[in-house]
């Protein structure tokens, strides 16, 4: 009886819903959708879980914070902060973790969400690119992707400075320093930003908007538009037998999809919560009230913003420069602005960029592996290379105290070996590569080292081969071997366009890209392969030729 | 080429010559389905059906154990702070871990469901072109074409001119209204509350100082009297902090002795760089080294920069002692202290 | 052939050699290295005894009246402060050349005999006096005032928590985890190394009770959010972030991608 009556609301439900929003239509359409299984595929969502958790405990935390720098007089439980002027915003932080049951875990489940947040968007981002998914059609969804990053890193630094604490503070003197030092305009900028002097009354409800408000509506709409390209596209796949660009082979999104995401965001959650519940992240109590006249040792940003803080502590003194009565400060702009612009602009711009290598305006709809794109995983390991050196000057002082070394030694050792590693790991990471695409042919073309070792009556001695069975070798040989545009002929009839080599730069680009490269076997070759070894595998196919 | 030409070819395409071998390989397809434990056998079936009620068990008993620990642990005032600080850590683990479960529990359940329940078998959808059908897009260019002939723009310059124009200048107001979001600068960064007179007195605690309270290797916090009754205090203690050390006098060079009293020295702790606090003094060394970007200065070269990003020394505020005998300014700041600027000369 | 050699060869014998190589080098390392010089307490008075430890293990660097050498300073008019805190946090002699003199854990002289040596130096010239018992209780102080206090003289240098911090050219502030009362005023007074002296007439001595109370307190209170990572600040907390909370759920993705058996 029960299940008629189920069935019976059910029913009911799905009449009421269709006759109104066309849901059969929406059904039809969408719930048996396929997507492709692979766990690298979930690196974005835990990004996109991530946010709907900082959502949450977001809303959470807005009803106890007050966005005021307005002067009180902390008079609660916390014995080190007694009758001492503290500002409205750092007074109602300390009551939330203090005096409210939960608050303290809401304020670290959402810290910790915030740092996975940019990790996760990493991560995933450096998935997309040496899979090559930012090819076309997806390039919008790569530079839609690229905004989110920057955007998660400022609404980070929004976030953890609204407490208003000493190490968030001396984080906002050096942004407003930042913005001083742009030519021409930057006094007016940091005057408007600030309500005046540093540090004001107005910045911190200014941020407080613009973290509450207007990024998290910039963000919904971004992440919609992402998700929205994701769906209509269809998402990547990795190649392997039975899967082609025309096609996606997987599990339908009801029910199986569904069941996947909604566990795995409850995992996400999880996991933070657990992280929230063991690991103590940014304890402001310990830091006191925002004054300008203190400051901690080791002051770093959050890890995302690290990069930039390690920058300025490369740079040297000489770029501040004098121009007919005003001062140039090259020193900060150099590192602030003009580095990680430099980082940034390639990074929007490089589905352009091998668009213009390889010439190749065809649809791709399936990955590559990384190593069958040689220079393209090493130019990504030469920039993986720089920004983790950055990371690291940014915590030269915490470095120089638990090693014991020398912070100025740190200091002039990573000064050097800025430019010099990533060069040299962009070459190590190709050559790896193209010596991996090598291994592949030889798995083909000579099949698996099985270890047994056979000796035939003359007293030859060899290793049997065991040949590939076809679906792994697939695999290994399905990918495409792109051409220099200079080299490309009339004949070619992999249909690759080829616009004549283009212009110099463009052909020079894809001689950089694709001059040294390895193709994929061709049945011809294996066939010429097997001819060479034939007297082995008649041996290793006769029962007489296994042996000790 | 048909509409799938901005697919790549993947199969093995034309064959070329006379030889039968095709120029790539060709997809094998899809391998066999391999069947799970829980596809064959039915116990298993059964065992995986338990080991997923229990981990949604297990998320039940995780909410429970949240939802006591949130109520058992109340954050009494009459505790001492010390022990109030242990509730405190208490309740967030017992709370956060019993969160933990009941989140995890349903997460793991539903997945462990997934991969062990629900069929697995893989299954094809045909991809189809992003690009509209040739039908589409010559319709498509027709509707533009025709609609765009029906505003008339093309034929009615001055329409389209003016409608520019006006488009142009509209923004303008969202911009202006912005104007009020500050006060212009001024010459408000290169001025400190500072001058001739000002006694300086201890940072945070107060009270004046005498010469005689400093010592060689001594380092004493300043700001300038008065400066809690100034308007907005934070604001000048942005610019006017001060470390007054005390050095063998001969150890002072020329620029800065005008400025010393009795191989004692007053310099801007803000730093040159970005403005963070320049407080760590190495007494032996006679350095001061700023914790941000590890910018130092040399004390006895008037505060020059003999490492890190910084470029210009340390301001140095002159003093003197007054009839009292406490440290007091000679005079104002001979130049603006903290961050460069544009304006800065 | 000996029960002995007939086991030469056995498995062992190798690793028992070795055992005892290493215990037999060990043993007379122990043995040649000097240990302290004590005196014999032939003199009664303090200073007298004072004086002898101090020729015996202080006067090769320091010079023979305290007047200093190249390498040390001297120590007249530091007073029985500096020595307290020196000696009795292990730093002095100092075992070996470095950027700073590191505390060590072995004291090698007992309270007595630094008393001894404290009033030795304490009579080449007026100088810090050792604290009494209630200049230093901590129950005594103001720990909000102390925390005040603490975050503008002290943080910058040893970090928010007094968890240390670098100084330039390998030099550091050192952790003041477990460093007695006594020890931390007797540092504020006598300005150890590259610590400046913070006088009794710019940091008060009720003032600097305040600031040990509040480092006792923050010593003594949990960090209520957990562990606290060394209160290192947000480079540890994003460690932590990506190798454990990032690589938890790329397992998580893992087995939620891999198939079942």
């Amino acid at each position: 009886m029960t299940t008629s009556t189920t069935a019976k609301t059910a029913g009911g439900l799905a009449n009421w819903a269709d006759e109104r929003l066309g849901a059969s239509k929406a059904v039809r359409g969408l719930a048996r959708k396929i997507f492709p299984d692979h766990w690298s595929f979930f690196l974005g969502e835990v990004a996109l879980f991530s946010f709907i958790i900082l959502l949450l405990t977001g809303v959470f935390l807005t009803f106890f914070f007050v966005p005021s720098s307005a002067h009180t007089t902390y008079d609660g439980v916390y014995a080190p902060l007694v009758n001492q002027h503290v500002s409205e915003a750092y007074a109602s932080t300390i009551r939330l973790s203090f005096d409210i049951r939960g608050g303290l875990l809401m304020r670290q489940i959402h810290h910790w969400a915030a740092l996975l947040f940019v990790a996760a968007m990493t991560v995933h981002m450096f998935r997309v690119f040496f899979t090559g998914a930012f090819r076309k059609p997806r390039e919008l969804n790569w530079v839609i992707g690229c905004v989110l990053v920057l955007l998660g890193i400022i609404e980070g630094f929004l976030g953890y400075s609204l407490p208003d604490d000493l190490l968030s503070g001396t984080g906002i003197r050096i942004a407003s320093s930042i913005i001083l030092a742009i030519p021409i305009v930057g006094s007016y900028l940091s005057f408007f930003l600030f309500g005046g002097e540093f540090p004001g009354e107005m910045f911190i409800p200014r941020i407080y908007t613009i973290h509450v408000l207007l990024l998290p509506a910039i963000f919904l709409a971004l992440i919609g538009a992402h998700l929205t390209m994701v769906f209509l596209q269809k998402h990547t796949q990795y190649p392997g037998p039975g899967r082609t660009n025309k096609n996606v082979v997987g599990l339908p999104f009801y029910p199986v999809y569904m069941a996947k995401q909604g566990g795995f965001f409850f995992i996400v959650f999880g996991v933070i919560t657990l992280l929230s519940a063991l690991v103590t992240i940014n304890p402001i109590w310990n830091y006191g009230t925002y004054d300008p006249s203190p400051v901690s040792a080791g002051s770093q940003p959050d890890w995302y913003m690290g990069f930039m803080d390690g920058a300025v502590r490369l740079m040297t003194g000489w770029g501040e420069v004098h121009l007919w009565g005003n001062t140039l400060s090259l020193n900060i702009l150099i590192p602030a602005l003009v580095v990680p612009g430099l980082m940034t602009i390639p990074l929007f711009l490089y589905p352009w960029i091998e668009q213009a290598a390889t010439g190749d305006r065809r649809e791709h709809h399936l990955l590559d592996r990384p190593r069958n794109a040689p220079t393209r995983t090493g130019l990504g390991a030469m920039a993986i290379t720089f920004y983790i050196l950055l990371l690291i000057a940014g915590g030269n002082d915490i470095l120089a105290v638990l090693l014991r070394l020398s912070i100025n030694d740190i200091t002039m050792t990573l000064r050097v070996l800025v430019f010099v590693l990533p060069p040299i790991v962009y070459w190590v990471t190709k050559r790896i590569c193209l010596g991996l695409q090598r291994k592949d042919r030889e798995s083909v073309l000579h099949g698996r080292e099985t270890g047994t070792i056979v000796r035939t009556e003359t007293g030859e001695h060899f290793e049997v081969h065991e040949p590939l069975d076809e679906f792994t070798r697939w695999k290994l040989v399905q990918h495409e071997s792109y051409q220099p545009l200079a080299e490309l002929t009339a004949e070619d009839a992999s249909g690759v366009r080829r616009p004549g080599g283009g212009s110099t730069w463009k052909r020079r680009l894809s001689n950089f890209y694709f001059e040294e490269r390895v193709d994929p076997v061709t049945p011809a070759e294996l066939a010429a392969a097997h001819h060479s070894h034939g007297e082995h595998e008649a041996i290793e196919g006769s029962p007489a030729g296994v042996a000790h | 080429m048909s509409e799938s030409s901005n697919l790549p070819e993947v199969s093995g395409g034309s064959s070329s010559g006379t030889v039968a071998v095709p120029d790539r390989f060709e997809d094998p397809g899809l391998p066999q389905h391999r069947n799970r434990v829980t596809d064959v056998d039915a116990q298993a079936a059964r065992r995986a059906e338990r080991q997923v009620a229990a981990l949604f068990g297990l998320s039940a008993v995780g909410t429970l154990l949240a939802l006591v620990a949130y109520f058992a642990l109340p954050y009494d005032t009459s505790l001492g702070y010390i022990d109030y600080l242990g509730r405190v850590q208490l309740s967030n683990l017992l709370v956060g871990l019993g969160l933990f479960i009941a989140l995890f529990g349903i997460g793991a359940g539903a997945v462990h469901w997934v991969k062990t329940l629900m069929p697995d078998d893989e299954q094809i959808q045909e991809r189809h072109a992003l690009r509209g059908s040739d039908e589409d897009r010559d319709i498509a260019v027709a509707i533009f074409k025709e609609s765009a002939e029906e505003t008339g723009v093309g034929r009615r310059p001055l329409i389209r001119n003016s409608l520019i124009g006006a488009m142009a200048l509209a923004p303008l107001p969202a911009v202006v209204l912005l104007r009020d979001l500050g006060p212009l600068p001024g010459s408000k960064l290169s001025e400190t509350i500072w001058k001739r007179g000002t006694a300086l007195v201890r940072d945070p605690e107060g009270g004046k100082i005498k010469a005689s309270d400093l010592v060689e290797g001594s380092v004493v916090h300043v700001l300038p009297e008065g400066i809690e009754e100034t308007e907005h205090p934070l604001n000048e203690k942005a610019k006017a902090p001060v470390l007054l050390i005390r050095l063998a006098p001969g150890l002072l060079d020329e620029t800065s002795r005008a400025g010393a009293y009795q191989g004692i020295v007053a310099y801007s702790k803000i730093c040159t760089h970005m403005g963070c606090p320049v407080a760590l003094y190495e007494q032996q060394t006679h350095h001061l080294l700023c914790p941000c970007h590890q910018s130092t200065f040399d004390l006895t070269q008037h505060c020059k920069v003999i490492f890190g990003p910084a470029r210009r020394p340390l301001p140095q505020l002159p003093i003197t002692v007054d009839d009292e005998g406490y440290l007091v300014a000679q005079d104002r700041f001979h130049e603006a202290v903290g961050p460069s600027f544009w304006e800065r000369g | 052939m000996t029960a002995l050699a007939a086991r030469r060869r056995h498995p062992l014998a190798t690793a028992l050699l070795v055992m005892i190589g290493l215990i037999v080098t060990g043993v007379l390392y122990a043995a040649a290295t000097p240990g302290r010089a004590s005196a014999a307490p032939s003199a009664v008075n303090d200073v007298e005894a004072g004086k002898q430890l101090f020729l015996a293990n202080c006067a090769t660097c320091h010079g023979t009246n305290a007047e200093g050498r190249r390498n040390a300073p001297s120590l007249v008019g530091v007073g029985a402060a500096a020595v307290d805190f020196q000696v009795g946090t292990g730093r002095m002699p100092m075992a070996a050349t470095g950027p700073q003199a590191p505390k060590v854990n072995q004291v090698l002289y007992t309270p007595e005999e630094i008393k001894q040596m404290a009033a030795y130096v304490a009579s080449l010239g007026p100088g810090p006096a050792i604290p009494s018992a209630e200049d230093v209780d901590p129950a005594k102080g103001d720990v909000a005032e102390g925390g005040l206090i603490f975050r503008t003289n002290c943080a910058m240098c040893h970090n928010i928590a007094g968890k240390g911090g670098a100084l330039t050219r390998g030099k550091y502030a050192p952790s003041l985890a477990g460093v007695t009362p006594e020890h931390i005023y007797e540092a504020l007074v006598t300005g150890p190394q590259s610590m400046p002296v913070f006088t009794d007439q710019t940091i008060t001595p009720a003032n600097k009770r305040d600031i040990i109370a509040y480092l006792k307190s923050v010593e003594e209170a949990p960090a209520p959010g957990g562990l606290s990572l060394g209160s290192l600040g947000p480079v540890t907390e994003g460690l932590v972030g990506w190798l454990v909370g990032l690589g938890l759920l790329i397992g998580c993705a893992v087995w939620l991608g891999a198939k079942s058996s």
